[in-house]
Formats: structure tokens, sequence, C-alpha cells
């Protein structure tokens, strides 16, 4: 089963509409009615340490993801189809430069201590990740924001340094739960959230329980009684304990053996084409990857096919050097795919003055599930153009600290994003924190800050496409694939035929949103 | 010199020694690449985040002014706190160090009798096909890897045959006989991992008994097999056999995060390498502390034990 995301046509309308300042107005998601209500849903997750803590802004692993989503609400979400959805924001609306935004909060929502919530709390969830000494990885997502203030009990007023239409996109980021405000500051160690679930019990690394909050505005999400979410980070472990019932669903099935899997009765192996991606970001500073020349033979040298057939094992597609994903919005599907190309890749070497060429590419399985062998098949298909790549195997240990983002050539995996300019400004844009290809290039950054705010979506369309063929052809980042999220789950689970695509296990919502059959 | 000076100098031994593991430890994090705020952040770090969160947590002062201020705690009984999740370091160890002596405990009471009994009956029957089988079946299962071990076990005792659970799921408030069923694997995959460097002490311990003089009496004088073995050699075997148990049975409480891993078990090894991984020093520290103190204990358990067995050293001249 392939699902892939389809924005619907909610969004474009808002688009129109929010702008000139009309109100949005969305309804609450609507899950499958009549679902089963009831039992103890209980799953095996890949990721979980016993460093992760309850602040959100430290949340970065499939763990602390889907736990967030279960016992945290948020002013809006991403629904199954792709689209923006209101959760505890019922309504927004945009200026017209749609640099100020007005959030109207729902009436009667609640936190799990019974408190109503208020545009207060809001202000200061959102000050968490913005104030000054602010630690939290979400601080670059909210940097846009200049100011934000309550006005009344139910209407939070967002002003941004420059429009942004997608704005409302950016509180469906998994930093940033509403969390109950003591003194204008949140108590996020409380772990009081306003989900459909309330912790039980958190033992970061091993466990967390949880049980349904009888008290949600929104009967229709979350139908189990109670969550057991454990971390088995052991894929044979994780493999074992779906076989042998111990769990109802697993993440991250082991591509090796899935085949195996797929065989056992009683379990279903999901897989949902997303945005993730992984990556071979080349620094564009610095020699030899400053010659586009370079670039393109590097690009024209891999075989793509090849690394979806044997490293995805075919759950995957290939990538064509733009992290746009196949199922966005304003993906440009007339974009001729990159294929593997030797005499290419020799007739750009010969264009950048070489005869050969001899460079480190360092990875490590921390980048992607077999990153080592993927820069293995790179390095054999790339001799074939003259090019030869010295595979520099780096500890998985501190790599995102001491490899990614620095070495010149190196290997990394990217989520993706739903919004393609969330996308381009997080990784692209000049003078990102992230920017791992150190890449200035300046009709794209014209184009970001243009698109950004351009309503006319055939324009916007024009502007995305434009962007996405200037990273293919110029771009620091060779993007060989992207990658379909796979997960196992007994056929006792009632799993929806349309999954989220923006994370694994529907979007990380499955607490809410899955039931028993 | 007593029995209780010898505790009581290797005790005051085994702090100094406590102080010298705590600096080499701390040194050893500080060696490694990267800090706790690069590695929180992971690849969603910029620097001005780092910054924020060393400046937070104190990362940017000095090391020595660090270890200082960390063993000024530790000395008051205080660990101090997670630096990654805030929460008291004495919390988060605490069940994790009551699950890991469970496993052990449990391990331990399978594999010490039985190697014993196996090393006794081995050296009773001396060449024999017992011997022999005792022998290459305990030397198999200790030269195989431990997780590999578990995956052999999973497969018969959980997957083929659903008798076990795959995964030890421990909690806390679960009934004693439901916490040892569920314990179950990971307790026989360590037991099979030990036994046989106790069981072949104890073998070669009597055997090397079974030469001197006295046996040769007690054998002239008619004495059954089992009777030489058990009565007159074993009691004077004991005391390289308690030696070895010591060692096996620290083994089992600091040797075992494969075990862990592959069983699901929380216990302290994955805590100590989650946290290494994060650079989280005073949890990484408060682990190392705790392992060092029971190898330390341990060794002074066996040799105390060897000078009981021994009226020799019980009465030095």
């Amino acid at each position: 089963m392939n699902t892939i995301t389809r924005h619907s046509t909610t969004r474009r309308r808002f688009l129109q509409t929010g702008a000139a300042g009309a109100a949005a107005l969305t309804l609450p998601m609507r899950f499958a009615h009549g679902a089963k209500k009831g039992g103890v849903m209980r799953m095996g997750k890949a990721h979980g340490q016993t460093v992760d803590s309850l602040d959100p802004g430290t949340h970065e692993n499939g763990f602390t993801v889907a736990f967030t989503f279960g016992y945290n609400g948020y002013l809006t979400e991403i629904a199954q189809d792709g689209s923006l959805a209101g959760q505890l924001a019922e309504r927004w609306e945009a200026s017209a430069d749609a640099a100020t935004w007005i959030f109207q909060l729902r009436k009667g929502a609640t936190f799990h201590d019974g408190r109503d919530i208020t545009a207060e709390d809001v202000v200061a969830s959102f000050n968490h990740h913005r104030r000054e000494d602010s630690t939290s990885a979400a601080k670059p997502i909210v940097a846009p924001i200049t100011d934000i203030k309550a006005d009344g009990k139910h209407t939070v007023i967002f002003t941004l340094e420059a429009g942004n239409a997608d704005f409302p996109f950016v509180p469906t980021d998994y930093h940033l739960p509403i969390m109950p405000s003591k003194d204008g500051k949140p108590d996020w160690q409380s772990g009081i959230g306003a989900g459909a679930y309330r912790i039980r019990n958190f033992d970061p690394g091993v466990r967390a329980d949880l049980d349904r909050y009888a008290d949600h505005w929104d009967s229709g999400r979350g139908h189990f009684d109670a969550i057991q979410m454990i971390t088995i980070v052991d894929p044979a472990a994780r493999t074992n304990a779906v076989i042998t019932g111990e769990v109802d669903a697993i993440d991250r099935v082991d591509l090796k053996t899935v085949h195996l899997l797929k065989r056992r009765k009683g379990l279903t192996v999901h897989s949902v084409a997303g945005n993730q991606h992984y990556t071979f970001p080349m620094r564009t500073n610095i020699a030899p990857f400053d010659d586009n020349n370079v670039r393109m033979a590097l690009k024209y040298a891999i075989n793509r096919e090849e690394l979806v057939e044997k490293i995805l094992q075919g759950f995957g597609v290939a990538g064509n050097d733009h992290p746009i994903g196949p199922g966005q919005r304003f993906f440009a599907k007339d974009l001729e795919q990159r294929t593997y190309d030797p005499d290419k890749a020799k007739h750009y070497l010969k264009q950048a003055g070489l005869d050969s060429l001899s460079v480190d590419l360092s990875v490590a399985d921390a980048a992607f599930a077999g990153a080592v062998d993927a820069g293995v098949l790179f390095g054999e298909s790339a001799k074939a153009a003259g090019i030869e790549l010295n595979i520099v195997r780096e500890p998985n240990d501190g790599y995102w600290s001491n490899v990614w983002n620095k070495k010149p050539f190196c290997a990394c995996y990217w989520g993706g994003r739903v919004v393609e300019d969330q996308m381009f400004s997080t990784a692209y844009a000049s003078g990102a924190a992230w920017n791992d290809t150190a890449w200035e290039h300046e009709k794209f950054n014209k184009l970001l800050v243009e698109a950004r705010t351009e309503l006319d979506e055939a324009k916007r369309r024009e502007m995305y496409t434009e962007m996405q063929q200037i990273l293919r052809d110029e771009g620091g980042a060779l993007i060989p694939m992207f990658a379909s999220y796979v997960f196992a789950a007994s056929d006792k689970l009632a799993v929806p035929a349309q999954m989220s695509s923006d994370a694994a296990l529907d979007g990380e919502r499955w607490m809410e949103r899955w039931s028993f059959a | 010199m007593g029995v209780l000076q010898l505790v009581a100098k290797r005790l005051g031994l085994g702090a100094v020694t406590l102080l010298v593991v705590s600096i080499i430890i701390f040194g050893a994090v500080e060696l490694l690449p990267g800090d706790l705020a690069q590695q929180i952040l992971g690849q969603a770090a910029t620097p001005e985040t780092v910054k924020a969160m060393r400046e937070e947590l104190g990362l940017d002062r000095p090391a020595p002014v660090r270890y200082v201020e960390w063993l000024g705690g530790a000395l008051q009984g205080d660990f101090g706190t997670s630096l990654a999740n805030k929460r008291s370091v004495a919390e988060q160890l605490g069940p994790r160090f009551t699950n890991t002596l469970f496993l052990a405990a449990l391990a331990a009471a399978f594999s010490v009798p039985i190697s014993i009994v196996l090393g006794v009956l081995a050296a009773l029957y001396r060449e024999s096909v017992f011997d022999r089988i005792a022998n290459v079946a305990t030397l198999t299962s200790i030269s195989s890897p431990e997780f590999f071990l578990g995956y052999i076990l999973i497969l018969f005792l959980s997957v083929q045959n659903p008798i076990f659970p795959s995964i030890s799921s421990v909690s806390a408030d679960m009934p004693f006989d439901e916490r040892v069923y569920v314990t179950l694997l990971p307790a026989i995959t360590l037991t099979l991992v030990v036994i046989a460097h106790m069981m072949r002490m104890t073998r070669a311990a009597i055997i090397a008994l079974l030469a001197s003089p006295y046996i040769e009496m007690a054998r002239l004088k008619g004495e059954p097999r089992w009777k030489v073995i058990a009565v007159h050699a074993l009691p004077n075997a004991l005391a390289p056999i308690i030696n070895v148990v010591a060692l096996n049975l620290a083994y089992l409480i600091t040797g075992v995060v494969l075990v862990e891993i592959v069983f699901v078990y929380p216990g302290v090894g994955q805590l100590l390498v989650d946290s290494v991984t994060k650079r989280d020093f005073p949890v990484v520290q408060a682990c190392c502390l705790v392992f060092a103190a029971t190898y330390i204990l341990l060794n002074l358990t066996a040799d105390v034990g060897a000078i009981l067995s021994n009226p020799r050293l019980r009465h030095p001249k």
C-alpha cells in the first residue's frame, strides 16, 4: 500500500482567501466514525534514549515525537491527506501582507488538569523557543516571529518579520506543543498537556504509559483506553516482539528481512511514501566541490536505481537532486529524472579540467540505515566515470557534531518538510544554520523570499519549479533517494487506508488516529 | 592481621580507587569529541542554541572546576542531576540498578550451583564421557557471543514455541513470580555465558588437589570417591572457586549490556551507553562508580571468603 500526500483544496482556498484578510474556517478533523473504542495499544519503537526529556525543545526522535503528539495539543496539525487542519486553534486569518496572523483558540479545550487553554498559554509556549537564551532545537523555526501577544482569552496575534503565506503550517511542528503557563513560563516539567492521552508513567529510554484523557475536546480522536510505548532499539528484538505478539506494531522494519516478515500470518507490513530523503551533501565552498562541473560529474556517477533496490529494498524512489518529494504540492514532475551516466560524468570532469577525480566521502550508519553500504556502491559506480571515491567510515558516535556540516562530502538524511518553503529555508537558504552544502545562490535566495509571499498559485508553482531545477543542476546536495516509511502492524489493529506521509506511523499520530479492528 | 582489620584497610583502599576511577572517567568523557549540548541537539544544533545550552548547564566553565563541583556533591551523597533530562541521577539509576541486580541474582542462582556441581562431577568422573560432554557443552556456550545465544533461545523458546516472552519489559510494580518469568530468558542466556568459567575452575582446583598426599591417605582409608572429593578435596579448593565465582558475579552485574539490548531489559548497561553517547557526565560517572564499587566489594568478599575457608590464612604466624 502506498499513500502519497495530496494537498486538499482546503489549503489552496485558504491561501487565496486567508491573505486577503478573510477568516479561514476549518472544522475539527473527523476521524473514522464508529471506530472501535478500547483496548491497550502496545507499540515497539526503534527510538528512545535515557536522556530523553519532556522539554519539547529537545524532542528529536521517533519516540519523543509520537509521545508528544499523544499527550500534547497543537494549534494546527497536518491531516492525513496532507492538508492543514485546526486543533486548538479553531480558525486563523492573516493581514493582507501575510505578516500578521490572528489565531482564534477553540473554546472548551482543556489541559489534563482541567484548566482551560488560553491565549496566555500559547504565548508562553512559543516564547519557550523564542527567548534569547533558548536551547530549543525549534529556535530557528520560530525566529521569523518578531512578536506574539494575547488579545483577550482566546485570541493570539503573531507578527512576523516578513510575510509568510504558509505560516499556519509552522505550529504543526512537533517542537511546538501548547503547554500550561505558570507565571509566564511554560510548565513542561509536569507533563500536563492537552492531548488525547495523559501520561501515567514515563521512563526515558525504556517505556511510556498513557491513558485516554476522557475530557478531551474532540471525541473523534483517541480510541484506545491506554497506550504502552516501548523502546526496542535492536531490530531483531523489535521484529521478534511483533512476531510473538508482545507488541501490536513496530516502526522501522528491518528492510533486510522484510520479505520474511511479510510471510508471517496476522501481520501486515505497511509502506508509506514520504518526504524523507537521504543525501550526500557537498560543501560548495570547499575545493573541488566549489566547481559545479565536479558536482554534476558526481551527480551523474551515482546509480540511483541500484541504491533504491539494494539499500531500500525497493521501499522508496530515486531522487532528483532536490529535496521535494513526489507527493508534495509543488513537486516539479516535468523535471527530467537524472540517471546514472558515466559518460556524462566524464564530460563534466573534462569541463572542470580534470581527467580523473579522487575525493573522500565520509559515511556512517548514523546518517541513515545503510549509508556505509550506499557509499561503497556509489564508489563502485563512480569508478566507471574515472572518479575514485575514498569511503571514510566515521564513527556513529558524534556524527552530527563532528562530521555532518563540517566534512566536505558526507552522508546525511532529512525527514523532509510538508511545506516547500520550510525545506528550502531550513537547508538551502543563504546563511541558514543547517545549510549543509554551504550553498549561496543569488537567484535561488531571491525566489525563496518572493515565493513566500506570492499568493498566485500558478506563479508560485513556477517559482518552486525553477528552484527545484536550480538545485538539481547547480545545488550542492546529491539526493539519490526518497525512502518510504515501513512499519508492521498486527491485523488486530484497524490501520487507516490513508495515512499521513510527513512522518512514520501516520505522521506519528497513530495514538489518536488508530483503533482496534 | 584479623579479618576486620583487613576489611577496613581494603575498604579504605577501595575509596581511593573510586576517586581515581572518577578522575579517569571524567577525563575520558572530556576527551570524547563533542559535548552534551551538541549531542542533545544533534542534527538540529545551531551555534546559538549550543552556546545557550552550554551556558545553562555550566559546560562553558573549565573542566577541573566542574569536576571539583561534582566531587563536592558526590562526597555529600548528592550525585547531581542528569544534564540531559534534569532528573536526579539517583532517581534514574536506582530502578535500573535494581533491575540489573535482579537479573544478576537470578542468573547467579542458576549458574553458581550448576557450575559447582558440574565441576565436582567432572572431577569425580574425570576423562569420562560425562566430563567430555560437560566440557564441550560449556566451552561452546562461553565461546558463542551472548547475543547469539540470546537469539537462539528466543527462536526456540519464544518464536517457535511461545513459552517465554521475547522481550523482558519488567516494571517496578510487577509481582515477583511474573518478574522471574519475564526475566528467565536473559537469565538463562547469562547462565550459559558464565557457567564454563566457574565449572572449569572448580574441576581444575579439585583435580590439582587429587594428587596431594592427604587425598591419597583418604583413599587408602577406603573412603568412597565422592566422599574423598566432597569432604576432603572441595573445602581446600574453595579459595580459587570463591574467587572465580566473585569475578563472574561482577561480570553479571557490569558486563551484560548486549543481553540487555537483545531482550530489551532496562538495566544499567543501556543507561550507561546512552549517557556516554550523549556525554551526560553525571550519569556516566554514577554508573561507572557503581560498577567499580561492585568489583571492589566482590573482590573483597572473595578475599574474606578465601581467608575464612582457610585456617592457615585465618591464623597467620
